[in-house]
């Protein structure tokens, strides 16, 4: 009776799991044979790479990949700090109006950058910011989800070794970074993997303010290859796709025990 | 008075430059967005002009206002419960020691990296009718003439289908870090006093992953009125708004037909919307959250 | 000697770079078709600040038309507007109504008035001009003509040399087309014309057809309403009513040149933007024909104009002007067209070496050419981009049964005419 449940389990984790491969594995079939199989499942048809040189040429993709790892590294590391510096006050401080300004940091969870895009375009063209890398971080730095998730982890710290390092004199910042920020490691790892992957395929934004080969990123080159006046072709789609979600597939597939076993000792539960 | 400013100080010195961002890029644009939903939309040299309530007058009246609204509600209430409960099984087998559990969990996982403006071109092929995969495979079987994407009785459940396989991974990686927080003597007591997988579910693992079923549910339910990427490859919305979601109609008011006054309209009702359910929960969620 | 060379060379290289200020010229493009368009943008930018180093081309690829449409505005209304991009023909009037362009003419002379702007094709300035202004200058522009399966056609025992010519002979010829297995699935069907996204632009083809108008030339009426649009609409529909040639519910856009490849169709309307992709991956014999019309031949034109920035300074529109006559050039006009499958929009261009060399060994653009001559302007007036949408959603509400060709079209010219008395 066990095991039998245990094969109703394999089966059905397995197909799912299938079920959930299917848009990766259609990628794969359509980018490595040539375009008159896109659509045409044939065991002996014949392999090529053909669509991959083609979605390389079309635009200047190893600059865009630049950009895009310039960028998220940017992203992720500011919001690092300042959602530390954040999390940490609403952490550890009693102060008045504690409830209503978290409130006011949650609201940027509900509000999509889309909504007030015009707003935040003449903002930064007031900073003198328009086409520069550092433009389409900014609006994202100050996270509610990170500070929600870090503030998280930072209450799961022993109250009492923070009482012990402020007998020893020690200031703010330095119990933050001796203290809190090593007890979350794994907090910032779950946090910084669900922030690359939401910048990484980041869109509309992204394509607003940037014009230029040297800070456009991925995403937005992919837009390449959907033609809206002639034919789709899935073939270069998926083999633009593939190039472009490579690094993080692969980061994923290095990295997912690492990233599971810190998701499950953070604070985001 | 001084003193107590003082004192402090360094919550100040910490939350001055997170509220410096959250200022300039999130609350003075909505204040300005709610604002202006009280003027018509400025053209060229011709400014805009107080409306009053004009706009929202405007927003109650417009039948696909309401029909957008009510698909999006089918689309909340179908993605969300769905894609938790999958999320919740799936987080259960990758936990439990099954065959080839890293590439399933890869699998599960996928969905959230793949950029989804390009991945919707792929769903797409997938619900074409005549040589479509699912009619490929549906003509092996005796069915082959589908068109989910093309009926508007059938298109929202298509688009429903891709945000279920969309979210259920990334929900996934929450529960299943809840998961492996279960202290392990909780379950071999359960196992020891005869309980049935169903029973330790029910009266161990659900209480344990509640927290993190309420914060999934926060990002479920924003998820469900923020994320339309799949809609802009996909269907555009149509035939005839039958798959249109609020911030599609949003984004076609303001980035297409350039009415900005009557975006800024119905943003202000999702912001609104989102606030009150979003923060609700938060709050709900932060007194159930045990801490050491 | 060599290094003497050297030196003075490259001393008159820092000379001249330093003495002359390159200005630079920014624009905007976006992609609609498959082939090398990207790249031969960016070609022609690059030679073109090649044979012209005081001006320096910066080619911007701004996405879809949608995007482009978006950045442009964007940017327009913070004043960070490049000098010209090509954009939609048809949203001309947005563009006027935002303030946003300026017509080429109040900086061309007489003679570049009489003589270029005079060498397009009558079609094609249609959708570019308004009060005798021109605002849009023809460039990557396409019109929809009828592409068949010359193999189909002989396996049901048709001429393939033959195509149909009017809508009565095109459905005769769709219901051979018309392959259904034991089952009764239809396994080909005669033809496809697609509803999804645009489906406005292949029905005022019909309604051309039909010896019908869609709208005044000012783009503050429609004829939706009329008796040869609901006539038409209505033979729409039938196709995959009554008639069972065509596959019912919304037809995608983006894949029906595969549907073609797979056979699922014999025949297809589209745009000659899709000349490149079906001349290279058509697994069969194939053909072109002018789009068959109830009474008389008739199309829409379409795609995208230069538009020229209102927010330039002189010197930015004299170098625009310079770049945008250049690249209307036979020359590489004629490379554009090979790229995409654009129609080239100027006579000249169809009388050069090059272009008569190209359609000897690939003949059909011609075909888009000589239907010209029937074309009408593509739908456009104030608000653009929301009366089209009312317009589409009609259509898409009628061709999937949820309302009847009649009472869709009346409510949408209704709707349209509400937004429309206000330019009146």
């Amino acid at each position: 009776m066990y095991s039998f449940y245990k094969n109703i389990n394999i089966i059905g984790a397995w197909l799912l799991g299938f079920l959930w491969l299917l848009p990766l594995l259609y990628a794969i079939w359509a980018s490595i044979h040539p375009i008159e199989y896109q659509v045409k499942f044939d065991l002996f048809a014949p392999l090529t790479l053909y669509n991959f040189e083609n979605a390389w040429s079309q635009a200047p993709f190893a600059r865009y990949m630049f950009n895009t790892f310039i960028y998220v590294t940017m992203t992720t590391s500011c919001q690092f700090i300042l959602c530390s510096l954040t999390a940490f006050a609403f952490a550890r401080y009693e102060f008045p109006f504690k409830n209503i300004l978290f409130g006011l940091v949650l609201i940027q969870l509900m509000i999509n950058p889309e909504i007030i895009l015009i707003e935040n375009y003449k903002t930064i063209k007031f900073l003198n910011l328009i086409d520069t890398i550092p433009a389409i971080s900014l609006p994202y730095i100050a996270s509610a989800f990170g500070i929600f998730v870090l503030r998280q982890a930072f209450k799961t710290v022993p109250k009492e070794l923070d009482d012990s390092a402020r007998i020893d004199g020690a200031g703010a910042l330095r119990i933050l970074w001796h203290v809190y920020i090593p007890l979350s490691i794994p907090t910032f790892l779950a946090y910084g993997l669900v922030s690359i992957s939401y910048h990484w395929n980041n869109y509309l934004w992204p394509l607003i303010i940037t014009n230029s080969e040297e800070t456009r990123i991925l995403n937005v080159g992919l837009a390449i290859f959907s033609m809206e006046e002639s034919g789709i072709e899935w073939a270069t789609i998926s083999a633009g796709t593939l190039m472009v979600t490579a690094p993080l597939i692969i980061a994923f597939i290095i990295f997912q025990r690492q990233f599971v076993e810190s998701f499950a000792t953070s604070g985001i539960k | 008075m001084i003193t107590k400013i003082k004192k402090h100080i360094p919550v100040i010195l910490l939350l001055s430059p997170g509220f410096i961002l959250l200022l300039t890029f999130v609350h003075i644009p909505v204040v300005k967005t709610i604002y202006m939903s009280f003027f018509s939309t400025p053209k060229g040299r011709k400014p805009s002009k107080f409306k009053g309530i004009e706009n929202y007058e405007h927003m109650f009246s417009d039948p696909i206002f309401w029909k957008v609204m009510s698909n999006n509600i089918v689309y909340a209430i179908s993605t969300i419960p769905s894609s938790i409960i999958i999320a919740i099984i799936m987080a259960q087998w990758v936990n439990s020691k099954l065959p080839g559990r890293p590439l399933l969990r890869f699998a599960y996982f996928l969905p959230v990296v793949l950029p989804l403006i390009a991945v919707g071109n792929i769903w797409l092929f997938f619900f074409l009718p005549g040589f479509g995969l699912i009619d490929q495979v549906g003509s092996l079987f005796g069915f082959q003439n589908t068109n989910i994407l093309g009926n508007p009785d059938q298109v929202l459940w298509g688009i429903i289908a891709v945000s279920i396989w969309k979210e259920s991974g990334f929900y996934m990686i929450f529960f299943l870090a809840a998961l492996q927080g279960i202290p392990r003597e909780m379950k071999e007591a359960a196992i020891i006093e005869g309980a049935n997988s169903w029973q330790m579910f029910y009266k161990i693992t659900l209480p344990m992953i509640t927290p993190t079923l309420l914060f999934v549910s926060v990002n479920a339910v924003i998820t469900a009125f923020t994320r339309i990427e799949h809609l802009f490859t996909m269907t555009g919305g149509g035939p005839n708004y039958n798959s249109a979601l609020l911030l599609y109609y949003i984004y076609e008011n303001g980035f297409e037909f350039w009415d900005t006054a009557y975006a800024i309209t119905l943003s202000v009702l999702l912001i609104i919307l989102l606030s009150i359910i979003g923060i609700g929960q938060i709050f709900l969620l932060d007194r159930k959250v045990h801490y050491q | 000697m060599n290094i003497i060379k050297l030196l003075i060379i490259s001393l008159t290289v820092v000379i001249t770079s330093l003495s002359v200020r390159a200005i630079d010229l920014e624009f905007y493009f976006p992609v609609a078709v498959g082939g090398g368009a990207a790249q031969a943008i960016e070609k022609f930018a690059e030679d073109y600040t090649k044979l012209n180093p005081d001006v320096n081309v910066k080619a911007v690829f701004t996405g879809s038309y949608t995007d482009t449409d978006t950045k442009f505005l964007t940017a327009c209304k913070s004043g960070t507007a490049p000098a010209t991009s090509v954009m939609i023909a048809v949203t001309i009037f947005k563009y006027i109504d935002e303030e946003c362009v300026m017509a080429w003419d109040d900086i061309l002379t007489q003679d570049e008035i009489d003589n270029w702007i005079g060498g397009f094709y009558p079609a094609f300035m249609a959708n570019g001009q308004v009060d005798g202004k021109t605002y849009g200058i023809p460039f990557q522009r396409s019109t929809p003509v009828l592409y068949y399966n010359k193999d189909a056609f002989r396996a049901a025992g048709l001429d393939p040399e033959n195509p149909p010519k009017t809508w009565d002979e095109q459905l005769e010829v769709a219901k051979k087309l018309t392959i259904k297995d034991s089952d009764g699935n239809v396994s080909q069907y005669g033809i496809r014309i697609p509803s999804a996204g645009f489906p406005y632009w292949l029905f005022s083809a019909i309604v051309y057809g039909n010896g019908g108008k869609i709208m005044n030339d000012n783009g503050t009426e429609t004829y939706i309403n009329s008796p040869e649009a609901i006539e038409a609409l209505e033979k729409l529909v039938a196709l995959s009513t009554t008639e069972g040639v065509m596959r019912p519910g919304i037809l995608e856009w983006g894949s029906t040149p595969q549907a073609f490849f797979e056979g699922q169709t014999a025949m297809m309307w589209t745009t000659t933007g899709n000349l490149t992709n079906v001349r290279n991956n058509a697994p069969f014999d194939w053909g072109v024909a002018f789009i068959p019309g109830i009474k008389q031949f008739g199309a829409p034109v379409g795609g995208g104009n230069f538009y020229l920035s209102i927010d330039t300074t002189e010197e930015e529109q004299q170098a625009t002007k310079d770049f945008v006559k250049w690249i209307t050039e036979p020359k590489q006009s004629v490379a554009w067209t090979k790229a995409t499958g654009y129609v080239a929009p100027r006579a000249e261009t169809w009388e050069s070496d090059e272009m008569k060399e190209f359609l000897k060994e690939f003949p059909y653009p011609a075909v888009a050419r000589d239907q010209l001559e029937y074309a009408g302007p593509e739908f456009s007036t104030y608000e653009q981009p929301k009366t089209v949408s009312i317009f589409n959603r009609a259509l898409e509400a009628a061709v999937a049964g949820e309302k009847d060709p009649k009472t869709a079209l009346l409510e949408a010219h209704a709707e349209i005419d509400k937004i429309l008395k206000d330019y009146r």
